[in-house]
């Protein structure tokens, strides 16, 4: 097997994996916080609605929890076995935060089996509240150091190479890149909107379906509530994010905006096709790039031919609609919960509706598209490179054979262990609905309108 | 102590609970399948649903620190062992993988308990020491040739090889004596007399196989890599400490007294067992190619990785006391008596 396919057939599993295990790591990160916000309030109002959500979304968590604890094995292992060039000298320069993950995640794992295992087990809820505190801040670290390394893969620095030798390495340095502030808060409020906005999609589904439940419309509220505080927040690292690209990755964003020529009062191109450097059916929004890039509309954004001049690499041009997909599913679901909460709020009742329900819905599996769209425009937009302007992608792979065997065997895996999350979360639901549980557990408290 | 020495300390350190901690749920898996194929099964099932289903993803942790430790301190291991790695890390994965999915979709989750799939967790605690264990043959040398500047993994020669079938087999009745020790103690402790009976038999039962593979392997290496055994003579004294605490254990189980001390002498056998070949493996990660000196990290990515190792202790010692506080030395936990499951 050649060297380019064996690198491209490395891509593809890297690819394969990283996308599925972004869907668990997602929920792994914001589902804790969720959980900890229902039961807090719970045991603020006294309502035991919100206490029984906590307990209920903690039960469907510990799955995905599972099943991500071996995905994420699977990529930590892999990138060794498939990258063995580009881990040699990660492990040089940017150890320390992969290291300092594996001990947020112990703390995680820890304090989850803790939690679970001790429901009821106090007398005091809020005791039991507090075991909660180590799993949502394991959670949210774990993500803060992994995506520390992907920072570094876009904006290397710390360190020095001669003759092909790393000199002069400052772990510090490595790990407070340029990349390093806005990606890792995109990637924790993002991981916090997508889990507001798939919990939102639970309850909507729920009362689709015919429960007339108040339980429903509680967790309904709560979750667009938060969907909305974090999907503003979204928006406005997004903002910060473009300012970054533009000084330090500025190939990414002209690929991601097909932005050609060197202007000034740039506009922002959404959607449309490209035909040579012929931008067809698109939508401009004047003064939007400038605006993104520099904060203000009469600053020049540097464009494709100027750095292709510069022997720049330019990454895929087709990383904009990935680009476009992102954004444009984050500003619907910002706008669908704002609606929502300004609604509820004035007692408007077109949000009771069925389409508008239907909308609801959808913002779930939407948000994990966007999640998607999001990590293959960061990692396609920095192609060639997988450390910038150090080491290409291709210098990284590994010379082994065999590569492609592994992605029909991980492949087959994936497929099983997602159709098993699906099947036994429904069927962990579905024999045990609210209603039934609630009536078990004789909650009579939590009458109060949500 | 040179910084090299003291990072390979932590990792074999490391290294060394997997082992007990990976052996333990491995061994378990297999005793409950063997039981279910017996009809036994109800013996063993509530067992390791109470301790291991809180604690395996800790025991996941282990392994996972050990493979990020060792890029950390020793980043050139990935590009030898990285390359040749691929196909027996990406099994022991798909394996691991089988097991994650049992307690997430069988214990935690709606409770499948198919026969297939207790026999499919079952068989993956045997194979995944099975798969793991060859790495340590391939550390030996011999296996692992450059072609074209680029290591490459000799299969044929491994797997023809007596040495990498002695590791094998030692791993396999290593985990099931160590599982069957652990077992015995728990269930006495859960007042099972039921369970602690069946498991006392399996544990004498894989105590001489243990000790025999054990000895075949330091025999194998006599011929396979005189360099090592020659060190291995030159710890003999250790090597005897093991044998005596391992006498210990069996002289307990077979009396049944103590089963917490015979386990406490266990993990003792195989510590010092697991140090003396380690130091006795020094200098090299791989022989010859690669040993801890001209693999190691650079000095500021070394000091900083052992300050954030002694952080990261001082929270996890005290969390890991409380899990094992609540799970394993909870009496109304254990027993059963208290369930407090979301």
């Amino acid at each position: 097997m050649g060297f380019e396919e064996t690198a491209f057939l490395s891509r593809i599993l890297t690819l394969m994996t990283l996308s599925f295990h972004i869907l668990y790591a997602t929920i792994g990160v914001g589902v804790p916080l969720m959980i900890m916000i229902a039961q807090w309030v719970g045991i603020k109002k006294k309502d035991d609605h919100y206490i029984l959500m906590a307990r209920r979304w903690a039960r469907g968590f510990v799955i995905t929890v599972a099943v991500g604890v071996v995905t994420g094995t699977i990529i930590g292992l892999q990138l060794s076995l498939l990258w063995p060039n580009f881990m040699q000298v990660a492990g040089n320069v940017i150890a320390l935060p992969l290291f300092m993950e594996t001990f947020a995640f112990f703390f995680e794992a820890i304090f989850l089996g803790i939690y679970l295992y001790t429901w009821d087990r106090f007398e005091d809820q809020r005791k039991h509240l507090l075991l909660l505190i180590p799993v949502a801040l394991g959670a949210a670290a774990s993500s803060v150091f992994i995506t520390i390394v992907n920072a570094f893969m876009n904006a290397p620095q710390g360190f020095e190479m001669l003759n092909g030798q790393l000199i002069n390495v400052q772990p510090l340095l490595a790990i407070f890149n340029p990349a390093m502030p806005t990606k890792v808060a995109h990637v924790v409020a993002t991981a916090f909107m997508t889990c507001a906005f798939l919990l939102a999609s639970i309850a909507a589904l729920r009362i689709l379906s015919g429960s007339k439940h108040v339980y429903h419309k509680k967790a309904l509220y709560l979750m667009m509530k938060l969907g909305l505080v974090f999907s503003i927040a979204t928006a406005l690292i997004g903002d910060f994010s473009g300012k970054y690209l533009a000084e330090y990755q500025p190939e990414k964003l002209a690929a991601a905006e097909w932005h050609f020529e060197t202007e000034a009062n740039a506009g922002l191109v959404m959607f449309g096709v490209l035909n040579g450097e012929e931008v067809k059916y698109a939508i401009r929004v004047p003064y939007a790039l400038s605006i993104l890039a520099h904060g203000v509309p009469s600053e020049e954004v540097i464009g494709i031919n100027e750095l292709a001049e510069n022997d720049v690499p330019i990454p895929p041009l087709w990383i904009h609609y990935l680009f476009d997909t992102m954004v444009t599913i984050g500003m619907s679901l910002a706008a669908l919960s704002f609606v929502y909460v300004v609604a509820a709020w004035r007692g408007w009742s077109f949000i009771q509706a069925k389409w508008f329900r239907f909308l609801l819905l959808l913002g779930g599996p939407l948000a994990l598209v966007a999640i998607e769209a999001g990590w293959w425009f960061t990692e396609v937009g920095r192609q060639p490179w997988i450390l910038r302007n150090f080491m290409t992608t291709q210098e990284a792979a590994t010379t082994s054979g065999n590569v492609d065997l592994m992605i029909i065997l991980f492949g087959g895996l994936y497929i099983i262990l997602g159709i098993g999350t699906i099947v036994v979360l429904t069927r962990m639901y579905r024999r045990n609905p609210v209603e039934q549980e609630l009536a078990q557990r004789q909650v009579q408290k939590g009458g109060e309108q949500g | 102590m040179t910084l090299e020495i003291l990072g390979i300390a932590v990792l074999w350190l490391f290294l060394f609970f997997y082992v007990i901690v990976g052996s333990i749920d491995f061994g378990a898996g297999f005793f409950n399948a063997y039981s279910a194929f017996t009809n036994k099964q109800h013996i063993l099932t509530n067992i390791i649903q109470r301790y291991l289903s809180p604690v395996w993803e800790v025991t996941n942790v282990f392994f996972v620190f050990f493979f990020v430790g060792m890029i950390g301190f020793f980043p050139l291991t990935a590009y030898y062992y990285g390359t040749t790695l691929l196909v027996p890390a990406s099994l022991a994965l798909i394996l691991l993988s089988i097991r994650g999915s049992y307690y997430a979709f069988a214990t935690y989750g709606a409770k499948i308990n198919h026969r297939g799939y207790i026999y499919m967790y079952g068989l993956s605690g045997l194979l995944l020491p099975a798969s793991l264990s060859p790495v340590l043959a391939m550390s030996e040398g011999g296996f692992i040739n450059m072609v074209n500047d680029s290591p490459q993994l000799d299969y044929w020669a491994l797997f023809t090889s007596p040495l990498t079938w002695s590791i094998v087999v030692l791993s396999l009745t290593a985990v099931l004596y160590i599982s069957a020790v652990f077992l015995t103690w728990y269930a006495n402790k859960a007042g099972d007399e039921k369970a602690t009976d069946l498991l006392r038999k399996y544990a004498l039962g894989w105590a001489a196989p243990a000790i025999i593979t054990a000895t075949g392997i330091i025999i194998e290496l006599r011929t396979h890599n005189a360099e090592h055994f020659a060190r291995i003579m030159d710890l003999w004294w250790l090597f005897g400490i093991s044998s005596l605490l391992f006498l210990g254990t069996v002289f307990l189980i077979w009396k049944r007294r103590k089963y917490g001390l015979a386990f406490i002498l266990l993990v003792g056998q195989f510590f010092t067992a697991f140090f003396a070949y380690g130091v006795s493996h020094y200098p090299y990660l791989l022989y010859p190619h690669l040993t801890i000196y001209d693999s190691f990290t650079n000095e500021s990515m070394a000091i900083s990785l052992i300050i954030a190792f002694v952080a990261g202790l001082g929270l996890l010692l005290p969390s890991l006391y409380l899990l094992f506080r609540l799970f394993l030395f909870d009496k109304d936990y254990v027993k059963g008596k208290s369930d407090y499951h979301a």
